[in-house]
């Protein structure tokens, strides 16, 4: 009996989504390798690698962005599992205040919490100036190191609190007591059972905070100053102010990529260590916190989140201070907003709402068109399909975005200064977290379930789209809210591929901020966090579980 | 409506294991036929061969007359009902039961009626607006059973329906299930692994090994007449003793140690002194206390349960361990420790090749021969 293989649709779909791939982003890659190793004449050869570790000026780049990351990521671990634990483990009032205002302090764009720090602790700060003439103290410099660190860790710190948050749940009270019944309760049993059972969390929480402040742009070049980071190095020497060198920039993102994808497999190496698995039938019950310890523990969780959301809040008051360039002045109006009216405010929104809603619209189909065939039909292809589609988080943004004008930028296929290039990298940069969230929801349903419908007389496409896609979007649908927010207040390859037809709000800002119009900056920012705020309003009534995949 | 399904040398691999190596079944129009069997004996795979989820890697399936292993099984006109239900979530009682129906070219109003006759038949329609996550157990296994039969299939297909619901459940829907193929005589293939599920509702059982038709026949054969010692053992409780054949004058006797019975409905071709298995039911022995006709036996335990009294044995000889059921007796009880003899009753037992591979009585049916 000879074996008949079944040729249907999907065979199209893999080979139509390969090719994609291979176009946007094997293509760009591959481009950027080449310039790395190839110069202008055409001559192959390691010399800009040379010249970037042979100076120290240079090697000192991806030093500091270690470094700061390094620095960052155990700070966001040291104040975010105390939140996390106060969170999970105790009945705080006003619990889902910190909880919203600790995400929106993290989806605020990349450049607002430096920006606004500058305003209030940079030199001419609003805290610095008064310290000074009230109280005759002088504050040190916020720039540099310090300037980054504070930012930074005020932005990533959500991301530890909302991981944790979901470790902690996972923890079945019997251990707890368990552990108490053997005579190891508080503190001690914080770090040896509660610790440890989350430490794959803990590990997957750092790796997320530091691939972020690695990959970070907005911040160091605002507040960096003399604190030099490689996103900021690459973006010099490929649009720069002085000389541009192309290929050198194409170099420094190459070691960029290495250096992310080792931190990539160290932390799955370092995961593997702690192969258990959790179950939790019965969840943690909450205490009552009493006395001095439950005071301290309100006042640093209120303390810590409403520091980290004052600077936003700022933003959004000095919007409405008459202000002129760089100097802000008394008395209230809206004339920043006037400004910012002519300053291709309406461009900016329109195409803000066209890029994000089309580029989420892309992810989304590719995304459940990818898990379907990963889930339901592993080949050759769909496997090479799957890890393609990992490649962009060992990407740094810059990077893409470099990579996308090398490729696009002559014949046969010029997208350069198009919208179509900004979307491409939207969709590049989101889409490995909607394939995540897309295929573990797919793997939750039987194939029962699609059997059930074949057998009641339903080709398998109508199965597909009346019943399988149904059920995968209820899962997906508050994972595309966060990746609308992360599309809408993206920078680091916006700020490479933009131009004035396609500017968008977080562009507008930064424009302004870089010409040092600071209440235009305020007003372009103030719009951009109300957006972001309605939209994470949306996904908390929509989305019924506080798991959030960010 | 229904149809009589034809199957002919099926075969079946998965990789390098053979499954199904060659199975042949005719299951007859209308009837309810149990493939029953232990974990991993092909029951399911081959119930999904017929749905047409698993592919055919031999053989030759017939729905009447059309061949259908080509067929998509969109096209078989089956209803499956699957061990999870496998329920639409997101779409109301309603709507589930009414989804087959939008294949078909039918009105609205046509689609209300027949929608509506299936609910009332499983007894849900006051669930009919409710969505699955507000169901129990059993109420989905109803949706989902009245799904299936709404398309009014050819063929039934059940998959171990009943085997995610508690015991009381399980004994309710049995009767459902029972009743609906008594009124509508849809032809249905049913896989279980519970012998006494089977023995409930089944027309006939196919009792399944390894990708083997051990047995086929009506619970009755099968409990009575067991083809081989696989069958006996999986059916009911058997308690499995060695002994072998004497004959004298013409007739054959079953000689256990010291004890001998006679054996009437032995077949010709087994007429010879030879090593025998004879395999007792618990009921089929009895206790005597006296008169040391019978198996000396020590009594174990005894667990009083009502009706029955379960004795666990032990025989003297060989120190071989052996249940005995009997109905509770108000005197003279056996207690443990006592000694006592066991007969066999020589019309119920079954005796059995050496190697178990064949009933040596008469009066067995097998059908898949």
């Amino acid at each position: 009996m000879k074996k008949k293989r079944k040729y249907d649709g999907w065979i199209i779909v893999s080979i139509i989504i390969f090719l994609l791939f291979v176009l946007f982003l094997i293509y760009p890659l591959l481009g950027i390798l080449k310039a790395s190793v190839i110069d202008l004449k055409g001559n192959f050869g390691f010399n800009q690698f040379v010249k970037f570790f042979s100076q120290a000026y240079y090697i000192k780049t991806i030093f500091n962005s270690f470094k700061v990351s390094l620095a960052i990521t155990i700070c966001t671990l040291l104040i975010g599992i105390p939140l996390s634990y106060f969170y999970s483990f105790y009945n705080l009032k006003g619990s889902k205040f910190l909880f919203v205002i600790s995400i929106l302090c993290n989806m605020s764009a990349p450049f607002i919490g430096a920006y606004s720090w500058i305003l209030l602790l940079g030199r001419s700060g609003a805290i610095t100036t008064f310290f000074r003439n009230k109280l005759g103290i002088e504050i040190g410099s916020i720039y540099g190191f310090d300037g980054i660190l504070l930012v930074q860790s005020l932005k990533l710190f959500p991301l530890v609190f909302i991981y944790m948050n979901g470790a902690f749940r996972n923890i079945d009270n019997t251990l707890m007591e368990a552990s108490s019944n053997l005579g190891c309760v508080g503190i001690k049993r914080f770090f040896r059972v509660v610790l440890k059972l989350s430490m794959p969390t803990i590990l997957a929480a750092s790796l997320i905070v530091f691939m972020r402040a690695f990959a970070d742009f907005g911040t160091p070049v605002l507040i960096g100053e003399g604190y030099r980071t490689f996103p900021v190095e690459i973006y010099n020497q490929y649009v720069g102010d002085t000389s541009t060198d192309h290929n050198f920039a194409a170099a420094i993102s190459v070691i960029a990529i290495v250096i992310t994808a080792l931190v990539f497999f160290i932390q799955k190496w370092a995961t593997s260590k702690y192969d258990f698995s959790l179950n939790s039938l019965h969840p943690i019950e909450k205490k009552q916190p009493k006395g001095l310890s439950g005071f301290l523990m309100y006042a640093y969780s209120y303390i810590l989140v409403i520091v980290a959301f004052i600077p936003q809040l700022y933003v959004i008051y000095l919007s409405f201070r008459n202000c002129d360039q760089a100097v802000f002045k008394e008395g209230y109006s809206l004339v920043n907003y006037q400004l910012a009216v002519s300053k291709l405010l309406g461009r900016s929104i329109k195409n803000t709402f066209l890029l994000s809603f089309s580029s989420l619209a892309i992810i989304i189909l590719l995304a459940i068109l990818i898990a379907y065939l990963v889930v339901r039909r592993p080949n050759i292809i769909n496997n090479s399909i799957d890890t393609m589609s990992m490649l962009p988080y060992i990407m740094p943004g810059s990077v893409i975005g470099i990579a996308l004008v090398m490729a696009f930028d002559s014949k046969p296929l010029i997208l350069t200064g198009t919208m179509m290039i900004m979307i491409v990298s939207f969709v590049i940069r989101r889409m490995p977290y909607v394939i995540r969230s897309a295929t573990a929801t797919l793997i939750q349903i039987p194939m029962s379930i699609e059997e059930a419908s074949i057998s009641l007389g339903t080709s398998k496409i109508k199965t597909f789209f009346k019943i399988t896609v149904p059920m995968m979007t209820n899962g997906i649908l508050s994972g595309a809210i966060l990746s609308w927010v992360s599309l809408i207040t993206e920078l680091s390859s916006s700020i490479i591929l933009y131009n004035n037809k396609t500017i968008t709000l977080t562009m507008s800002a930064y424009v302004a901020i870089s010409r040092g119009n600071y209440g235009l900056a305020c007003a372009f920012s103030s719009i951009l966090t109300l957006l972001t705020s309605i939209a994470l309003l949306v996904y908390l009534l929509i989305s019924k579980s506080e798991d959030l995949k960010m | 409506m229904s149809v009589n399904i034809s199957v002919k040398h099926a075969f079946k691999k998965f990789g390098d294991n053979t499954i199904i190596p060659d199975l042949s079944l005719e299951i007859r129009e209308g009837e309810f036929l149990t493939l029953l069997g232990p974990s991993g004996c092909g029951k399911t795979t081959f119930l999904r061969m017929i749905a047409g989820f698993t592919q055919i890697d031999g053989g030759d399936f017939y729905f009447g007359n059309n061949r259908i292993n080509d067929l998509d099984p969109s096209k078989r006109n089956i209803g499956m009902v699957f061990q999870n239900y496998a329920i639409f979530p997101h779409l109301s009682v309603r709507k589930n039961v009414e989804f087959g129906l939008k294949n078909k070219k039918l009105s609205k109003d046509e689609i209300e009626q027949r929608t509506n006759k299936f609910l009332k038949l499983m007894q849900i329609e006051v669930l009919a607006d409710r969505m699955p996550d507000k169901l129990s157990g059993g109420q989905q296994q109803r949706v989902a059973l009245a799904r299936a039969l709404c398309i009014q299939p050819q063929v039934l297909l059940m998959d171990e329906p009943l085997s995610n619901l508690d015991a009381k459940l399980r004994v309710e829907m049995r009767k459902v299930i029972k009743n609906i193929h008594q009124s509508l005589g849809i032809t249905t293939v049913y896989v279980t692994h519970d012998q006494e599920e089977a023995m409930a509702i089944s027309d006939r059982i196919a009792v399944m090994d390894s990708g083997v038709i051990q047995q086929l026949g009506t619970p009755k054969d099968i409990y009575r007449r067991p083809y081989n010692l696989f069958v006996s053992s999986f059916i009911g409780r058997s308690n499995i003793i060695e002994g072998h054949i004497v004959i004298r004058e013409g007739v054959a006797f079953v000689n256990i140690g010291e004890y001998e019975f006679s054996l009437a409905n032995i077949q010709k071709s087994h007429m010879l002194e030879k090593k025998v298995i004879v395999c007792v039911r618990p009921d089929e022995f009895y206790i005597e206390r006296n008169t040391g006709r019978g198996i000396p036996s020590i009594v174990d335990d005894c667990v009083f349960l009502g009706q029955n009294v379960h004795y666990f044995m032990h025989l003297e000889e060989n120190g071989f361990e052996v249940e005995v059921v009997e109905q509770s007796a108000l005197e003279s009880e056996v207690l443990p420790g006592m000694r006592v003899f066991l007969g066999i009753d020589q019309e119920r037992v079954n005796v059995f090749t050496a190697d178990g591979s064949t009933n040596i009585l008469r009066g067995v049916y097998n059908d898949v021969l």
